[in-house]
């Protein structure tokens, strides 16, 4: 015991103290609100927090060895609570996710990212396992994309977005850099795709979105990128650039001096699909499939773009649809679509420098923020306590995140690396979404707050997360010794 | 620790953490530092400011009994959301409406820009005390209804409609006013009379209770306890220098009539009774049937809403003769010794001005006991021809200035809202109708008896007899006497001085009093009190002549001015004098002596109304 991190329980006592007295403040109503109370949700996450140390304590007297051995049962137990509660869950404002038993609901997909990580790093620390050998790169793929599948088939879209966070995981463990951003390529450009797709500027095919050809412009000059970081062809970027250079160079000036309505997005497929050719030529004279793969990530742009535009009109849902404008400014309706992230930011914004003070925060307290106990939990701390209290609190989270990086990294064993890095991307990842959709930065996905968003399951689900990681750091000596 | 290729990449993800941190700091710097305009968006959120709206000031009359008051009334606000339970029917029942009438209503409320389920609408407003005491009863079966009290103004007296005036809502155009800083849509202002000149003092300061309102609309309680509310401010009370008791006995005297009594105490400018007839009950004009019966005294041929003491214009007639007396002194034209013949009128070559038999010739006394026409005219072409003028026109500007100086031509400055300045015209007006220098005295002569092209309305012919009453002053009439811990108008106290030397007025007042002794005013005059009084007959061309009076009394220490203005009734001494010394009598005695019982009987009853 003398070994467990007490500066990491230290920030998530005050976390989680913090967190009750912001939950106190969300469901404070300025008229007759008892403190102790078992029946309203400060009450209730009083007994959560009560119950969370407990767990804690069961977790850091277990013995170490029972995380790694038993990590795929408990995946395995995860799984089926998952599709349980797919079968027999009640519907509850039209998620499917909440599992009743008698007095009490829980969560499954709350815990499963536990086991999810534990399953992770079970496997990827196997003798002989290589993210590098393609059916590894499988099952690990596979382990990954059960959970949020299932959890995407419960309704709770936001929940299942969590996983991507074990990307990071992977990178750390040797997943090329490429894939990364590629990854943020994929956000860029969808932004990019959606944002624009209504404001054609040039005279565009017909069914052409002004969106598309941007995506298409920046692919063009990702691949000089790409061209250099990973063959070092200088000679090939020339070509390329000038190349570009001269073809939309004459297209702009055949459209502009002698106003021919040129097609730029036709000009942009021209441009590709002569770099296409080039790049299948260099690789036949030159023997290098990465010119492939830079060809096929100009394909790949282009098929993108136009799915991303066709994905969102077609596939997302109205009101994901919404968020998302929302966020990307396309829609300016205070009373209707944006009214979470406006009400949202007035609250935060009218707390200034020091706050409106503990309990004076007239817009948390008089309900103007919706599901304010839960995911707009962040409001509360940015209405009463100001810039200060939410730096505070951002800090918090931001050491607690580089000491579990710290903690990682100090592990001599990979199964323990492996899981401190997806706790550690977990809390960031849930503390980047929470507080990004609060502030008005990221769509409305609802994810709670690592410890102050109201909930039983939520705040139990991060605390074993957070003491199965310390209990594994606690004896990281001992496989020394073993 | 364990060694790796990848191990630097902890810096990329733990830098990865700290930027988007950076992020969210910097936008935290954006909403809560530099933007500062959230503060007041949550302020609009979550604080209703509630206006408490003051009571409305009273009025009383001069010997301080109450006139107008507030009574309380009631508007019906529902809450929809609130209303599922409602009996509908036995709601309409209770408040005496159709099941259609409701469903309307509520259409509309739905309908209304910034509708809310949640918070109260306004259903129907006005409600008098006697209806709301049935719903009240059963106030606890309708759920969704609730009862906002206001005030409404209430009249003690059905007198005095046009001194007091109404109040009514205020229209858009006051609303937009650039200076408007007070009245928003539906707020109540003084409309005409005293309501409207004395709104600033009777309205008060509207207060502000910050109450606490939720994401709903709902009121979760006041903010802080009130410690930011601001009480409102009742209005002042008024205190007019009308006697309510003269006001309607002289209504009572008017019934049945056209025309206007102004009754002024000439030491103060105080207007002591002010009737315009035909009249109404003023509480016609209050609460729900206020559109109604407006509409209907609009259109009502007898011009009950026309405020005739001080907008209707006349000739003022022979009651004139008394201001061209004083100018012709002033101007050293005539003295009282002075005497002009009347052979049955004034003559001068195809020029007659008709007068009726008397003794000739009058000296100034006589003249204006007898009211001799060609006195008058002799003295008007006396001093407009006159040499020591240099001009026709000149002269006649000196006339016209004496005659401004005695309240004639201008507004007086009254406090109502709608006071009419009459008519005196200038030399260019004669200039520009008969050419420059192509007029005389002759040619204006009518001017010499009241007649012709000058106007005056009652206020200023009363206001006349005020300035003969002082001999040579008077203070601006005035309707309102005191305002509650404030002061009246300076211009109400100061003496207007007139042009003409006081010493000049006895001969006039001496003629006066002969008036009421041994002249035209016989008829009219008190027992035990000297009088001084002056007949007149304004030439009507659309009908029969307007019989007019001007008095006051008593002579040598006088307490009331008064003129009297009878439409369409012919010969001042008939209707108006007698109404005048009724009046003179009832506010200085307090009682009308059996002697006059049947004067007082027949101007009760005589009908002089257009007969049609």
């Amino acid at each position: 015991m003398q070994n467990v991190d007490w500066f990491t329980i230290g920030i998530y006592i005050v976390l989680v103290i913090a967190g009750w007295f912001s939950i106190y403040g969300a469901v404070y109503n300025f008229e007759d609100t008892p403190f102790w109370d078992f029946s309203v949700r400060y009450g209730k996450q009083l007994v959560w927090i009560g119950c969370s140390i407990v767990i804690a304590i069961v977790l850091l007297s277990l013995d170490n060895r029972v995380y790694s051995m038993f990590a795929y049962v408990i995946y395995g137990i995860a799984i089926i609570s998952l599709i349980v509660t797919l079968i027999v869950a009640p519907d509850i404002k039209g998620s499917r996710s909440w599992l009743v038993l008698g007095p009490v609901s829980i969560q499954p997909a709350e815990f499963a990212k536990t086991a999810t990580c534990l399953a992770i790093a079970k496997l990827m620390s196997s003798y002989g396992f290589r993210l590098g050998n393609f059916s590894d790169a499988i099952k690990v793929g596979l382990l990954f994309a059960l959970p949020p599948l299932l959890i995407v088939l419960q309704q709770e879209t936001g929940s299942a977005l969590v996983y991507a966070a074990l990307f990071l995981v992977l990178y750390r463990e040797g997943m090329p850099g490429v894939f990364l951003f590629l990854g943020l390529c994929a956000v860029v450009f969808f932004i990019v795709a959606i944002r624009f797709g209504e404001e054609p500027i040039i005279p565009l095919l017909p069914d052409e979105s002004y969106g598309v050809y941007l995506v298409m412009l920046m692919g063009i000059i990702i691949q000089c990128g790409f061209l250099y970081v990973f063959l070092k062809d200088v000679d090939s970027v020339k070509k390329i650039a000038i190349g570009n250079a001269v073809l939309f160079g004459i297209s702009y000036l055949v459209y502009k001096v002698f106003d021919y309505p040129i097609h730029f997005t036709v000009v942009a497929y021209i441009s590709i699909i002569a770099s296409v050719v080039y790049y299948i030529v260099m690789c036949i004279s030159r023997s290098k499939f990465t010119y492939v793969g830079i060809a096929a990530f100009m394909i790949g742009s282009v098929v993108y773009a136009h799915t991303a535009d066709y994905a969102f009109s077609k596939v997302l849902q109205p009101h994901q649809q919404i968020r998302i404008k929302v966020t990307l400014g396309m829609i300016n309706d205070p009373q209707k679509a944006d009214y979470n992230v406006n009400q949202s930011k007035i609250a935060i914004g009218s707390g200034g420098f020091a706050g409106k003070g503990f309990l004076n925060g007239t817009q948390t307290k008089l309900k103007y923020v919706p599901e304010q106990d839960t995911d707009f939990i962040f409001c509360t701390v940015g209405e009463e306590h100001g810039f200060l209290g939410s730096v505070a609190v951002l800090s918090l989270f931001l050491v607690l995140i580089l000491r579990l990086i710290y903690l990682a990294e100090r592990q001599r064993a990979l199964f323990n690396r492996i899981y401190g890095y997806c706790v550690a991307s977990i809390f960031f990842f849930h503390l980047a979404i929470n507080i990004g959709m609060v502030l008005g930065l990221t769509p409305v996905i609802g994810i709670p707050l690592p410890f102050f968003s109201y909930g039983g399951s939520s705040l139990w689900g991060f605390s074993i997360l957070l003491f199965i990681f310390l209990r594994l750091d606690a004896s990281r000596m001992e496989y020394m010794a073993n | 620790m364990l060694n790796d290729q990848y191990q630097n990449r902890k810096n990329v993800i733990a830098g990865l953490a700290i930027l988007v941190v950076l992020i969210y700091i910097a936008r935290l710097i954006n909403l809560q530092i530099v933007d500062d305009s959230y503060r007041d968006k949550a302020d609009s959120n979550a604080f209703w400011k509630k206006t408490q709206f003051p009571t409305r000031g009273l009025i009383k009359d001069r010997n301080g009994k109450l006139l107008v008051y507030n009574k309380p009334a009631y508007d019906i606000m529902v809450v929809t959301k609130e209303m599922t339970d409602l009996d509908t029917l036995d709601f309409c029942r209770t408040i005496g409406i159709t099941k259609e009438v409701f469903d309307k209503r509520m259409r509309e409320i739905r309908n209304k820009r910034g509708y809310s389920r949640y918070t109260p609408q306004p259903f129907i407003s006005q409600l008098s005390a006697m209806e709301y005491g049935v719903l009240q009863e059963k106030m606890f079966r309708f759920p969704g209804i609730y009862i906002q009290k206001r005030t409404l103004r209430e009249y003690n007296y059905p007198n005095a409609a046009l001194v007091l005036g109404s109040i009514g809502e205020v229209s858009k155009k006051v609303v937009d006013d650039e200076k408007n800083d007070f009245y928003v849509p539906g707020d109540f202002a003084g409309q005409n009379g005293v309501e409207l000149t004395y709104e600033e003092v009777l309205r008060g300061e509207k207060g502000m209770e910050i109450l606490l309102r939720d994401a709903h609309g709902r009121i979760k309680g006041s903010y802080n306890n009130g410690e930011y509310d601001v009480p409102s401010k009742p209005g002042k009370n008024l205190t007019l220098s009308i006697d309510i008791d003269l006001q309607v006995y002289g209504e009572k005297l008017m019934q049945n009539k056209k025309g206007s009594i102004v009754a002024i105490d000439p030491a103060t400018g105080e207007i002591l009774a002010l009737v315009s007839s035909p009249t109404y009950d003023p509480s016609l004009l209050v609460g729900r049937q206020r559109t109604k019966n407006y509409a209907q005294l609009v259109s009502d041929p007898l011009k009950p809403l026309f405020d005739r003491p001080m907008m209707a214009r006349y000739p003022p007639g022979s009651t004139f003769k008394t201001a061209n007396a004083l100018v012709f002194q002033q101007e050293n034209i005539i003295t009282k010794n002075t005497a002009y013949g009347c052979s049955h009128g004034f003559h001068a070559g195809a020029l007659t001005v008709g007068c009726h038999g008397h003794a000739s010739p009058l000296n100034l006394e006589q003249s204006i006991q007898h009211s001799c026409n060609a006195y008058y005219c002799s003295g008007f072409r006396a001093m407009i021809d006159n040499r020591k003028y240099k001009k026709v026109a000149d002269a006649f500007e000196i006339w016209k200035n004496h005659i401004v100086s005695l309240g004639f031509g201008y507004k007086l400055g009254a406090d109502v809202p709608n006071e009419n300045r009459g008519y005196i015209p200038n030399a260019a007006v004669f200039d520009k109708t008969y050419g420059k220098d192509r007029w005389k005295a002759l040619t204006v002569i009518s001017l010499s008896i009241g007649q012709g092209e000058i106007l005056a309305t009652p206020l200023q012919i009363a206001n006349l007899g005020a300035v003969i009453a002082n001999r040579g002053f008077y203070i601006t009439p005035h309707l309102v006497k005191g305002i509650e811990d404030g002061q009246i108008d300076t211009s109400f106290i100061q003496k207007k001085v007139s042009s003409i030397d006081p010493k000049y007025f006895e001969p006039v007042v001496e003629g006066m009093n002969m008036v009421m002794k041994n002249g035209t005013g016989y008829g009219a005059r008190i027992d035990s009190i000297e009088v001084c009084g002056k007949t007149g007959t304004a030439q009507n061309p659309h009908g029969a002549d307007h019989s007019l009076f001007m008095s006051f009394a008593p002579k040598d220490d006088p307490k009331i001015a008064i003129c009297v203005v009878v439409e369409n009734s012919g010969f001042g001494a008939t209707w108006a004098a007698p109404i005048a010394s009724l009046m003179m009598e009832k506010y200085l005695k307090g009682y009308i002596p059996a002697r006059k019982k049947a004067m007082e009987e027949r101007m009760f009853n005589a009908n002089l109304l257009p007969k049609n």
